[in-house]
């Protein structure tokens, strides 16, 4: 009896003992994701509240403080008004320009990628798969190596200093990784469908289209992701190949951000910064499944 | 229109010529890719190579000054400052990168409730530009609006915290930066990695009571220790074409404290018009990324070949 009750007190302290220590775990746990997730919002956090805060209140108190004031003026003046090296006219060029490169320049991309990722996987002929991977060599050429030859080019075809050059330069770059994404997709198709449909008759065009490209939205969001924050966030060529009114959003704000010469507006830089990184951030948001495939993906491959 | 007057005069051949053209699509459909890859790939590669051999200044020539362009790269200091800038970067921001990474997969492998939310959190930085980033950091590091000023106001008026300004240590304010953007990336790839690790191995450890740390120590990370390298050779890559970051966050000062090779070849080619010597610098990062991409395809081909044998 006493045996038997000591056992059970035993029990029920070692019992609390683990208890304890999970509990402790848990909270070291929680404690470091909280502290980690606090280094990675706040700098956010700080371009957020700032783009609505006084300037005034901002010069006096710092970047980082709570927030004293609240107005939305930044907003437009970012959009529409602010001076960058002698035009006032804010971010909305820089904006729409990005927009002009980004969009075509992702679509083309994207169907030469799907089509050739389609030959390279159910089409494939004597030395399709050295040619894919020379293809693949794309994607380690660093943009140095090719900045010569493409003003070059851009210079004879008259595209210099405009959207339609960095256009054809990203639709270039971009090849080798949409045809990477696509042909690793594809792969995974059983070529027995492609078979039968064969033998029915169907062809090139008609097996693409009735079979593969019903099969295909997960990897076409995948890469459509990709190429549109890719191209959106590029800024080597935006810099290289174009000036003043032509330039993409990445490099009208480093020229924002280097005009400011004696007070610096950081209500306004907030403000634009945030027009430059809000359409990768809500497409990260809403398709934040998507892009961690294709990051893990194009990385892993 | 050809199409037709072809099956009236020679209405035999007609499928064959057609039959003939399908079994063309294929290439004369990837025959485009095909150029513009070539192009970009080899012409361009061959041509800067060239460029860097030439006495190109302001505008390319083609004067052929052998190895004179590489000579005075490596004799000026700025590039040297750039390559050992290069080195230090890459070494603390890969370990960096990789240990907030591993620390933050594993924590979240814990089975913590919101997954989604930390994980969102933590990848955002990701989705947005090295400029946007570089800006924002800049003026976190500014002594006199950004953290130090916060410090100073909460009480600590000697407290001193101005990387970016100091030449000796905006080196560290780049790595810390870079390490925040992208420490995420390394996060998802392990914890991808983690959760593709079979799930018997893990019971059987734990039937043999082992800790959970004695588990990863000694089941989750050696299986998944391939990963490791991958990420390393992403971000060594990435370390060699940083360019971005640095443009935005200290437009390589203060001084030329932290040049990197691809600010330095812009520098050349378009501020300076020494095309020749800049070329040169381009063709070398080049071959740092060879460096270290040749030996781990090589790697990977190999491992792959050895897989199949066994399977």
């Amino acid at each position: 009896m006493g045996d038997v009750s000591l056992d059970q007190a035993q029990d029920r302290h070692a019992a609390t003992v683990a208890a304890r220590r999970h509990f402790l775990t848990r909270f070291v746990i929680y404690g470091l994701l909280v502290i980690f997730a606090a280094i990675y919002l706040v700098p956010l956090l700080v371009v957020v509240l700032n783009s609505f805060r006084d300037q005034q209140e901002i010069a006096r108190n710092g970047l980082i403080s709570l927030p004293r004031s609240f107005r939305l003026e930044a907003w437009g003046q970012a959009w529409s008004t602010y001076c960058i090296g002698g035009t006032c006219e804010g971010m909305q060029r820089s904006f729409y320009n990005s927009l002009k490169m980004t969009i075509p320049a992702t679509i083309i991309s994207t169907v030469v990628g799907a089509m050739n990722g389609y030959i390279l996987s159910k089409w494939r002929f004597k030395g399709s798969e050295a040619l894919f991977t020379c293809m693949l060599l794309g994607v380690f050429i660093p943009g140095q190596i090719s900045l010569m030859p493409w003003a070059f080019i851009l210079g004879n075809l008259g595209l210099s200093n405009s959207t339609y050059g960095l256009i054809v330069i990203h639709v270039i770059q971009g090849i080798s990784f949409t045809t990477l994404f696509c042909r690793n997709y594809y792969v995974s198709i059983p070529d027995d469908l492609i078979k039968a449909a064969r033998i029915d008759g169907a062809g090139f065009w008609r097996i693409f289209r009735k079979i593969i490209l019903p099969l295909s939205s997960p990897i076409l969001i995948v890469t459509v992701i990709w190429q549109f924050t890719g191209i959106w966030n590029e800024y080597l060529f935006g810099v290289v190949f174009t000036s003043g009114q032509q330039q993409p959003i990445t490099a009208a704000l480093v020229a924002l951000t280097a005009s400011g010469t004696n007070v610096r507006a950081y209500d306004v830089m907030s403000a634009a910064v945030l027009i430059g990184a809000l359409p990768p951030l809500l497409i990260y948001l809403f398709g934040g499944k998507y892009f961690v495939r294709g990051l893990t993906q194009g990385a892993i491959k | 229109m050809s199409n037709h007057d072809l099956i009236l005069s020679t209405p035999a051949p007609a499928r064959p010529w057609r039959e003939r053209l399908g079994s063309a699509m294929p290439l004369l459909v990837l025959g485009p890719s095909l150029v513009a890859s070539f192009v970009y790939v080899f012409v361009f590669t061959g041509w800067t190579l060239y460029i860097s051999l030439s006495n190109s200044s302001l505008l390319p020539t083609y004067g052929f000054v052998g190895l004179d362009n590489y000579a005075s790269l490596w004799a000026n200091r700025r590039w040297n400052i750039a390559y050992n800038n290069l080195f230090l970067f890459s070494g603390f921001y890969i370990v960096g990168s990789m240990a907030v990474g591993l620390l933050l997969a594993i924590l979240i492998d814990q089975r913590v409730r919101g997954e989604a939310v930390w994980r969102t959190i933590f990848l955002y930085p990701l989705a947005v530009s090295f400029i946007v980033t570089g800006t924002v950091w800049s003026w976190l590091y500014n002594p006199t609006d950004g953290i130090q000023a916060m410090v100073r106001g909460l009480g600590w008026t000697n407290f001193s915290f101005a990387l970016a300004s100091d030449r000796h240590y905006a080196i560290y304010a780049v790595i810390i930066t870079g390490v925040w953007q992208s420490s995420g990336f390394a996060m998802a790839l392990f914890l991808a990695g983690l959760r593709s690790v079979d799930s018997d191995l893990i019971k059987a450890a734990q039937i043999d009571g082992a800790s959970t740390f004695r588990i990863y120590r000694k089941v989750l990370l050696p299986t998944i220790a391939p990963i490791f390298l991958a990420v390393a050779v992403i971000q060594i890559q990435f370390a060699i074409k940083t360019f971005d970051l640095v443009a935005a966050l200290t437009k390589g000062g203060p001084g030329i404290s932290t040049t990197f090779p691809a600010i330095y070849v812009y520098d050349l080619m378009f501020q300076r018009g020494q095309i020749g010597e800049g070329a040169a610098a381009a063709i070398m990062m080049l071959a740092a990324l060879a460096v270290v991409l040749v030996p781990y395809s090589l790697w990977v081909v190999w491992r792959r070949r050895k897989e199949a044998g066994h399977g």
